[in-house]
């Protein structure tokens, strides 16, 4: 009778699935001949083409094996190992994007002359594949991984985790593809139009609810510390989304909208989003990496329960209002400036809680940073955290944002957070998944983790000092007067003196993207199954967790 | 202990977690929408030509605001460099606003007028033919495409349903408008100034003939920026309202 019962909702999971996919490839198919605008037509056949390949995948596999692989078995690894494998794919894409248009900025000639070449364009790209395609995919795979193994329940739902994976591949294969093409709202960070807005807020809603069915699934009582963090990046993200992405468009047969905010408003309201979008998108679902893989890596316990709760509300609540600090001495109102600014500085105390949590962890196991590079990136990320997160409260100050608003020492400051922190702690929790989700005895090579390690810190290093020097002397350069009284330098003679400081980070993040495709060969041969050469010097931990056990016996 | 609550039932903690997100927002942008200083009136202001707002929906399709800035912030250096600083009307009319973050290139909020119209369509088919040091992309390809004005009446409406005070006769006549700004001395022209005040009309790519270009439109754009308010007469202190 059971069995029965459940042989029954599986079939119509799979027959409703099926459905939606057929509706999602009609959707695409209408879009295609009904849009005026060629690129767009573009967006319809992709869509009728993730819509058909879905269907196709739902019917071979209700028929041929009786559901999505391992239906029967404990969790569902599926998804999170395409979620895995596209991050390093997206991640390693928008890092030579982002080299390109370093080299752009040094030798302008790059720009091609072309509109799909040309800086404007393709600095988007960059941010987005590596915040939304190299980061969200993180952040998928390892939400998915936790939610399961800290609740010992499988995640929610049939085919939803499925569609959660592959649709936001889909989105951003959608969003990346406009802005080449010239399709971009025009706000920082939320460039997608109104129709990749929408497809993304549906991938986001079923996301939310596969991760709160697993939670409502779950064995445990408790619900771990990292699924805290986890659970407000994604509610935060939603309602951050939906707001700031308002939006009326010209027609339904065009990708052309505008934004219904203006001026001041719409600056507050984009601010309120791109500044959480750091704090939420790139800060709490990270620390839920962090609260789960430090502890699970190092074999100890989370350094204070009693600091989790404190670090957790407290950055929430405080992050919100952090975002007008991007608009001091703008023509936003004085009062909500100092708000932001006043935000901004508390934000540094329940930020330095939660290094200090993460890095307390490693006590009594201090060793481990010199004998397993993956602690290693797992701990220096919290580092780079640590420091970047002093810097901006620092940048925060209005006196201070007055010389290095404007300047390279934004994109220093965001890159000593997104490379030292956002990457590196990635990295680390990549190196980890990899062997456990393959079911292998370790990563095909220690060594070449290591080698990763250095180059990239290396990397990093020249990236931010380069950005703190030219952005330091252009701010100071703008406010320069001479001794009569007039500005002493013109506009274009502090573009001039960027220059050296441009090649420098270009180098910087050149060096970042050779130990991205290390890490690249490295997975790939773990994947393939390729026995680990150095297995002797890799810790227990790193083995599949059926693997580890063999071994202790 | 008290936060048992939110670590056993995941919906607690999710309402929890919304309540405690929601108020920073709801200080900081609410009140932007009835305080005075943010809705303030100017005189000046006006809606941007059909030709302006197709130049601009290029300027944000091209993503200049990844360089340029416009926003001139309240300090001495930046006011000496660029001009008064920036008021909260003078972005009144932005779906969305281009305040930009960085300035690898200048700001550009009062760029208008300070060039001519023919050191801007050089500038953007090759900036370092005028400015050796720069290192601006060239844009050669907008003074050879057609500004498409399919739509100009649809996004015209649009603009107006969010806010924008298009008369119906401005609609009616966008399409007009359009080559009416690239004909100088023409009947049209002054039918269309009679409408937007202080907008320039001229041939603005320096090509001859009537179709205008996505050159035309990007220029018409950059020279309007910041000129609408008319600083000898603006009073900071005193009232603005038209």
């Amino acid at each position: 009778m059971a069995a029965r019962g459940v042989e029954e909702r599986a079939a119509f999971a799979d027959a409703m699935t099926l459905i939606c996919t057929l509706i999602g490839a009609a959707i695409g198919l209408a879009v295609l001949l009904a849009a005026r605008d060629p690129a767009m037509a573009f967006h319809g056949l992709l869509f009728a083409i993730a819509g058909s390949l879905a269907a196709i995948f739902v019917l071979k596999s209700s028929f041929e094996t009786g559901g999505p692989s391992q239906a029967g078995s404990q969790y569902m690894d599926g998804p999170i190992k395409v979620a895995a494998i596209a991050a390093l794919v997206w991640g390693i894409a928008g890092f030579l994007v982002g080299e390109v248009i370093a080299w752009q900025l040094a030798l302008p000639a790059l720009n091609l002359d072309l509109p799909w070449t040309s800086f404007g364009r393709l600095r988007p790209l960059h941010t987005s594949a590596v915040i939304f395609a190299f980061g969200g995919n993180v952040l998928l795979a390892t939400s998915f991984y936790v939610v399961q193994r800290t609740c010992h329940a499988r995640l929610a739902g049939r085919w939803a985790p499925w569609f959660v994976v592959w649709g936001y591949q889909l989105f951003i294969a959608v969003a990346g593809t406009g802005y080449v093409l010239g399709i971009t709202q025009g706000k920082e960070y939320a460039e997608p139009e109104w129709y990749a807005d929408a497809w993304l807020t549906i991938v986001w809603v079923v996301y939310l609810l596969v991760f709160l069915g697993t939670l409502a699934r779950r064995k445990e009582p408790h619900i771990y510390v990292a699924n805290w963090f986890y659970l407000a990046f994604i509610v935060t993200i939603a309602m951050l989304h939906l707001v700031n992405n308002a939006t009326i468009p010209v027609s339904l047969t065009g990708p052309k909208s505008y934004i219904v905010y203006s001026g001041v408003q719409d600056a507050m309201t984009q601010w309120w989003y791109g500044h959480n979008a750091v704090g939420f998108f790139l800060t709490a679902g990270f620390l839920g990496i962090m609260y789960y893989f430090i502890p699970k890596r190092v074999e100890r316990p989370i350094y204070s329960y009693r600091l989790s709760i404190v670090h957790f509300w407290t950055l929430i609540f405080l992050y919100i209002w952090a975002g007008p600090h991007h608009l001091h001495y703008t023509a936003l109102p004085d009062w909500a400036q100092t708000l932001g600014m006043t935000f901004s500085v508390m934000l540094w105390m329940p930020s330095w809680g939660g290094m200090i949590n993460g890095l307390m962890t490693l006590s009594g196991a201090w060793d481990k940073l010199r004998t397993d590079p993956v602690v290693r990136l797992l701990v220096v990320s919290v580092a780079f955290y640590g420091m970047s997160t002093f810097e901006g409260p620092v940048m925060s100050i209005k006196s201070v944002n007055s010389l290095s608003h404007y300047t390279d020492w934004t994109i220093g400051h965001v890159h000593s957070g997104a490379l030292g922190w956002v990457a590196m702690v990635s990295f680390g929790a990549l190196y980890c998944l990899v062997p456990w989700l393959w079911n292998r005895r370790g990563l095909y090579s220690m060594r070449l983790v290591e080698w990763h390690f250095w180059i990239a810190t290396l990397g990093i290093l020249l990236y931010i000092t380069a950005m703190w020097v030219s952005g330091i002397t252009q701010g100071l350069m703008w406010r320069a007067y001479d001794k009569l009284g007039f500005l002493q330098y013109s506009f274009i003679e502090t573009v001039e003196a960027m220059k050296p400081y441009y090649v420098i980070r270009a180098v910087g993040g050149l060096l970042f993207l050779c130990g991205a495709l290390i890490m690249g060969y490295n997975i790939w041969r773990t994947v393939r199954g390729d026995e680990p050469v150095d297995v002797a010097d890799q810790p227990r931990i790193a083995a599949a967790p059926a693997l580890r056990v063999a071994a202790a016996q | 202990m008290q936060h048992e609550v939110f670590e056993k039932n995941s919906l607690i903690l999710l309402i929890g977690i919304l309540l405690v997100v929601s108020v920073g927002g709801i200080v900081q942008i609410a009140p932007l929408f009835w305080v005075e200083s943010t809705i303030e009136q100017v005189k000046g202001m006006r809606p941007y030509t059909p030709l302006e707002q197709a130049g601009r929906d290029i300027y944000i399709r091209e993503g200049c605001y990844g360089c340029h800035s416009q926003m001139v912030r309240t300090l001495r250096d930046e006011v000496e460099r660029y001009g008064h600083y920036s008021l909260a009307a003078e972005s009144m009319y932005d779906h969305p606003f281009q305040w930009g973050s960085k300035r690898t290139g200048p700001d550009l909020a009062r760029v208008g007028g300070k060039y001519s119209d023919q050191w801007h369509a050089e500038h953007m088919i090759n900036p370092r033919s005028l400015v050796p040091e720069s290192i601006m992309p060239g844009y050669p390809w907008l003074g050879e495409s057609k500004l498409d004005t399919e739509d100009i009446v649809a996004r015209l409406k649009t603009l107006k349903l969010v806010g924008v005070p298009y008369s119906d006769e401005m609609i009616d006549k966008a399409k007009q408008d359009v080559t009416a700004q690239i004909t100088p001395d023409s009947r049209q022209a002054r039918e269309m100034l009679r409408r937007y005040p202080k907008a320039k009309v001229g041939k603005f790519d320096g090509k001859a003939g009537g179709e205008p270009s996505e050159l035309d439109a990007l220029i018409a754009y950059l020279q309007v920026l910041g000129t609408l308010v008319d600083f000898a007469t603006f009073d900071a202190s005193g009232p603005n309202l038209r």
